[in-house]
């Protein structure tokens, strides 16, 4: 928390950027994240400053609601049912965009803080990031599958609501601290700042963090996928060695 | 990142984070096991990986990867005490290829189908089911007749319908004059086995070799173990071209537990005797069968599945 004012200060100078008569001013923790071998996970701390362009009058009070998003990808989404006693999957949706991740904290109840129809216009809530367009024809109920993608997102910590996860001080200094969990895909991630009064939003403010596989993760991960063979052989050659090796020891161990 | 006690390790490929103590372990578990009874004992990893969350695509072709080198080990063994029937391996690997190449096309087609998991599992309830049913009678069977010495092995002189096939070839070392189709059939089959349930397959040829080709049972496990490596190389290659979904780091976690683990099952192996190990083997192998068959029965707590959505 010590480099709190210090980001505070570069952030002032770098990320000033004129929205309505209210300006937020931010900063991240971090901007970028490295998924390593080891890594399990990365808390991130979001913290900033509003401007103030008039004076203070008799107006309700300032609310903050931050939210952090992967990249938006499409989802298939399947539903189990039970044939000849057993358990398959027998209907399919494909969900056109959904984040993989995707967390909301507020300073109070979300309801409070953003209003229904601001909701639908920003897509803050977690449902409005869910988006089902091309309805298929052969399944009754397509909203159930958009549902099964918060709920069961929700279950891994990768969706989460955070009322009340928003501290303001003096209607000035904000901030917030989100985890991200460590199955996370890599991406552009977008993280966003809504400021409102009486559930109306008055200035946003966005920006992205970078989250990509480095050092060992980034190198094997792209070999499987642009030279499958050579990453093919590669774990052939791992495998057999492995084994030799294995056989050596025993010999070894036996022969002491 | 914090390495209080537990140490996660990302998966780069199956693209989650699991405790790198508990692969460690499995891998050590299933090596005791194939140290004790000698099999290869990926019909018991890929389920249990299946348990721990590991995409039932990326379970699959990494245990391929992982039995190359457990074979590979086993074999070079074999291959010191000339236990390996070359030209029989060689015929049973003709048939395997070709089955490996089935079998991955079929979890592909599947696999867009969204029913690969089904397929999987299904395959698994139905050869655990049957060899664990097969092997618990009798062994129980034996244990009765422990202590006499009456061995009910028929012998392989009753000429019958694999000896009135073409094609007929001269195996040396198992000392058999029999025709090339019976292998070439049996190797399809653990071919497809292989790239499906992600196996050896040793569990359903060693008993197809000594019963149904009549091979001596010297050389049946080498055999079988030096065909293995080929199958399941062939297989590694083409889940890893075709889906992308050999983890190396997962292989090698495994690898890593399953050579220590292997070491102590043949000391405790060597203190059983051969009924009690069967049996208990048996036991375990319809443990797995009837873990996955309940999954299927019983209603899941979630109904909905989400996939990457094909061609992505």
């Amino acid at each position: 928390m010590r480099s709190f004012f210090g980001y505070l200060s570069l952030a002032l100078l770098t990320l000033v950027s004129p929205v309505l008569s209210q300006e937020i001013v931010l900063g991240l923790s971090k901007d970028k994240i490295g998924i390593t071998a080891l890594f399990d996970g990365s808390d991130i701390l979001i913290f900033g400053a509003v401007k103030h362009g008039e004076t203070l009058g008799d107006t309700p009070p300032l609310e903050v609601a931050i939210t952090v998003a992967s990249p938006l990808a499409p989802v298939t989404v399947r539903r189990k049912e039970k044939r000849l006693g057993i358990w398959v999957n027998v209907d399919s949706v494909t969900v056109d965009l959904a984040p993989n991740f995707y967390a909301v904290a507020t300073t109070g109840p979300f309801s409070d803080v953003v209003s229904k129809v601001e909701d639908l216009r920003y897509k803050i809530s977690v449902p409005q990031m869910i988006r089902l367009v091309s309805a298929p024809v052969d399944v009754d109920d397509p909203t159930v599958f958009a549902e099964a993608v918060s709920r069961i997102r929700e279950n891994l910590g990768l969706y989460q609501t955070l009322p009340n996860a928003v501290v303001l001080q003096d209607d000035t200094l904000f901030s917030s601290s989100v985890r991200l969990p460590a199955n996370l895909v890599e991406g552009e991630y977008t993280a966003r700042i809504f400021l409102t009064r009486s559930g109306k939003v008055i200035a946003t403010h966005q920006t992205s963090i970078d989250v990509r596989k480095v050092g060992i993760e980034r190198w094997l991960y792209n070999l499987a996928h642009e030279h499958p063979v050579y990453y093919g052989l590669m774990s052939l050659a791992i495998a057999i060695f492995a084994g030799w090796a294995a056989a050596a020891v025993f010999r070894l161990v036996r022969g002491a | 990142m914090g390495l209080s006690g537990v140490m996660y390790i990302y998966l780069p490929i199956a693209e989650v984070s699991v405790n790198a103590f508990i692969l460690l372990g499995l891998g050590g578990l299933v090596g005791v096991l194939s140290g004790m009874f000698g099999v290869g004992g990926g019909f018991l990893m890929t389920p249990l990986l299946f348990f721990i969350g590991i995409p039932p695509a990326v379970a699959v072709a990494t245990e391929a990867n992982q039995i190359v080198a457990a074979s590979f080990s086993g074999v070079l063994a074999h291959l010191k005490r000339k236990n390996v029937d070359f030209k029989m391996g060689g015929v049973l690997l003709i048939g395997g290829l070709i089955g490996a190449g089935l079998g991955v096309f079929i979890f592909n087609y599947l696999k867009s189908m969204g029913q690969v998991d089904l397929l999987v599992k299904l395959c698994y309830v139905v050869f655990l089911g049957i060899v664990g049913g097969l092997m618990f009678i009798e062994s129980l069977g034996a244990l009765r007749n422990a202590n006499k010495s009456n061995v009910l092995i028929k012998k392989r002189s009753k000429r019958t319908w694999i000896h009135v096939l073409p094609l007929k070839m001269r195996f040396r070392v198992s000392g058999l004059y029999i025709s090339a189709i019976p292998p070439v059939l049996v190797g399809i089959l653990v071919g497809i086995l292989a790239a499906i349930m992600g196996v050896g397959g040793g569990f359903i040829m060693v008993p197809a070799m000594i019963y149904l080709l009549g091979m001596p049972t010297r050389v049946v496990v080498g055999t079988s173990l030096f065909q293995i490596i080929f199958v399941t190389a062939f297989t590694t290659m083409l889940h890893a071209t075709t889906n992308f979904t050999v983890d190396i780091v997962l292989a090698v976690l495994l690898l890593v537990g399953g050579v220590i683990g292997a070491q102590f099952g043949t000391m405790i192996g060597s203190k059983l005797k051969a009924e009690q190990l069967r049996i208990l083997l048996a036991a375990m192998v319809l443990l797995v069968c009837g873990k996955l068959a309940f999954d299927l029965v019983i209603q899941p707590s979630e109904l909905f599945s989400l996939g990457k959505v094909s061609g992505h």
